[in-house]
């Protein structure tokens, strides 16, 4: 039986990280379809259907499903569900808060936020906020996975050709209302696919302080990560979280300035490529991690290093 | 309106976690263990709406082990009225615990039921959202902020792209991040006087639910380590190491 992929996206086009889950679905079998559900949301099934791995595309559509309600969202899977092995989708928000309701409507026991798959019934996923591994086989006759996006891979975007299917939607969920979403608007890379991510932490001391890192930031084209210490100090949004509980990032380059380094953020950074620590605190855990360390008083630091970078000839973008 | 609360026992936030010899799991002898800390969140939350008068009673709840109930005692210590201990032994899915949950919402008919968005152990974050489809009520998952109106409360929600609103009508499920509120400290007076409110006994296999496991565990290992890395004496160098070592930028 074929793999059901559920696509991500804000029903104008796909979120990237639909494009790190088709590859896992891909690596359990090779007849991948992907249902999208949305309003108005031929593009991005349009879209779905230019994905090479992606071999038919069910379209559902419905103005109860603009808001990518999880109420909504599970009726029509699980009823499509009967048709496949499994349903995968990205461990990030979106799928978090859907992919349970899925499996437990279809009796299943999810396996959440696997990293490799190692055969169509056994995958590997972090335990403990990543200190240690668990290989995970699944007995269930349906299985529900959710992927975290960073350890696959994005599938090729073009060249696919899938038919595109209409499903008929599900009726509406009645006791839950969207309002409203804030979406903090930014021409930076996104957090979690940033090829280069700069942090703060508390030691930034207040929100006005990371300027210093947004300067930064915009030299080297890169996006703002803190830890939750600084989000929950209030210095900047919640969108940027990086750690168990947020983001969970793989850039090639980290750099975390003024974070301690508790074992809850070092879950959502330290397979980064390269990260570098900039402290004051020589004793501080982020050591730990750091291919290069540099014990200093980041309000010295962050200036020099913006100094250091504007003497550069060159900086890869 | 009538607040259940569920709560669990996990390895405390701060333990290092060493990885079993075995191969089996990880190592829980002689190792602190504590509430789950968003699972404080949603007690906490659940005690102040009962303050604000917007509710009349909460009640924690456990599934586990024995020792499983230190952590109804500590709800109850700051602030929840009574216990409910769904004894079992064993490592329980997201699955069954959910199951287990529906029994209990079954029997106490709660308006709401919160809890904390993910365990620091396995990471799952299923539960809430499990529990809501099996009772087939709105959920609103990694709430931040909660207002309560009438049988409806608004939900602000924290996702990858921001903040989300919702309003559900009770009964509903939530599932609390650590942003939610600020979980008070027992004091020792409520300590004392927690001991004495009643805690329900439940044998798990009473509820005639299936909790078998339906995934196997076959192996948990260290996660590979990063090699040391060094440190650089200045900016400069830190930035030259980044341009002609690393070549990252």
């Amino acid at each position: 039986m074929a793999v059901l992929l559920i696509a991500e996206h804000n029903n104008k086009e796909l979120r990237p990280f639909t494009l790190n889950a088709a590859t896992a679905a891909s690596q359990i079998d090779t007849e991948v379809h992907a249902v999208i559900i949305g309003q108005n949301s031929a593009d991005a099934a349009k879209q779905l259907s230019e994905l090479p791995v992606v071999k038919k595309v069910l379209s559902v559509e419905g103005s109860h499903y603009e808001n990518f309600t999880a109420e909504n969202f599970a009726p029509v899977i699980v009823k499509l569900a009967e048709n496949y092995s499994h349903i995968i989708c990205s461990a990030n928000t979106f799928g978090k808060n859907l992919m349970p309701r899925i499996a437990a409507h279809l009796d299943t026991s999810q396996v959440s936020d696997i990293i490799k798959v190692i055969s169509p019934d056994t995958f590997l996923r972090p335990i403990y906020a990543g200190n240690a591994f668990a290989t995970i086989k699944s007995n269930d006759a349906k299985k529900c996975v959710t992927i975290r996006p960073t350890s696959f891979d994005p599938c090729e975007s073009t060249g696919g050709s899938a038919p595109i299917e209409k499903v008929d939607p599900s009726e509406e969920f009645s006791n839950t209302k969207f309002i409203k979403r804030e979406e903090i608007k930014s021409d930076r890379p996104e957090l979690g696919t940033a090829r280069i991510v700069v942090s703060g932490g508390r030691g930034m001391q207040s929100g006005d302080n990371f300027k210093l890192i947004t300067e930064i930031a915009d030299k080297l084209g890169a996006a703002i990560g803190a830890s939750r210490a600084a989000v929950d100090a209030g210095y900047i949004s919640n969108d940027h979280q990086v750690g168990q509980t947020g983001k969970v990032v793989v850039p090639d380059l980290y750099i975390a300035v003024g974070i301690s380094g508790a074992i809850q953020h070092l879950a959502g950074m330290k397979e980064s490529k390269v990260i570098v620590a900039i402290n004051k605190d020589g004793e501080a855990p982020i050591f730990s991690v750091a291919d290069y360390g540099l014990e200093a008083d980041l309000f010295e630091a962050l200036p020099q290093f913006m100094e250091e970078l504007n003497k550069l000839n060159t900086i890869q973008k | 309106m009538k607040i259940l609360v569920a709560v669990k026992r996990v390895i405390d936030y701060n333990v290092q976690i060493r990885v079993k010899e075995d191969r089996t799991g990880v190592v829980t002898d002689n190792v602190k263990m504590s509430t789950n800390p968003p699972d404080d969140n949603a007690i906490e939350e659940a005690v102040k709406i009962k303050e604000a008068g917007k509710a009349t009673e909460v009640v924690a709840v456990t599934v586990g082990e024995e020792k499983a109930q230190e952590t109804v005692r500590k709800a109850l210590a700051v602030g929840a009225d009574r216990g409910i201990h769904v004894k079992i032994d064993g490592i329980l899915e997201p699955l069954a615990v959910s199951k287990i949950l529906q029994k209990i919402v079954d029997k106490e008919k709660p308006d709401l039921v919160f809890m904390g968005k993910q365990a620091i152990d396995d990471d799952c974050n299923q539960t809430g959202q499990m529990l809501s489809a099996l009772l087939n009520w709105p959920q609103a998952t990694f709430a931040s902020k909660i207002d309560v109106k009438d049988n409806k409360l608004e939900v602000t929600r924290e996702i990858d792209e921001g903040l989300e609103t919702i309003e559900i009508n009770v009964p509903a499920i939530v599932t609390c991040d650590l942003r939610l509120n600020e979980p008070r400290y027992a004091s020792l007076p409520n300590i004392m006087k927690a001991k004495k409110k009643p805690i329900e006994e439940i044998v798990a296999s009473d509820l005639g639910v299936d909790v078998s496991p339906r995934l196997e565990q076959l192996k948990v290992e260290e996660p590979p380590k990063r090699k040391a890395g060094i440190k650089v004496a200045n900016v400069a160098e830190l930035v030259q190491k980044l341009k002609n070592e690393a070549k990252v930028i």
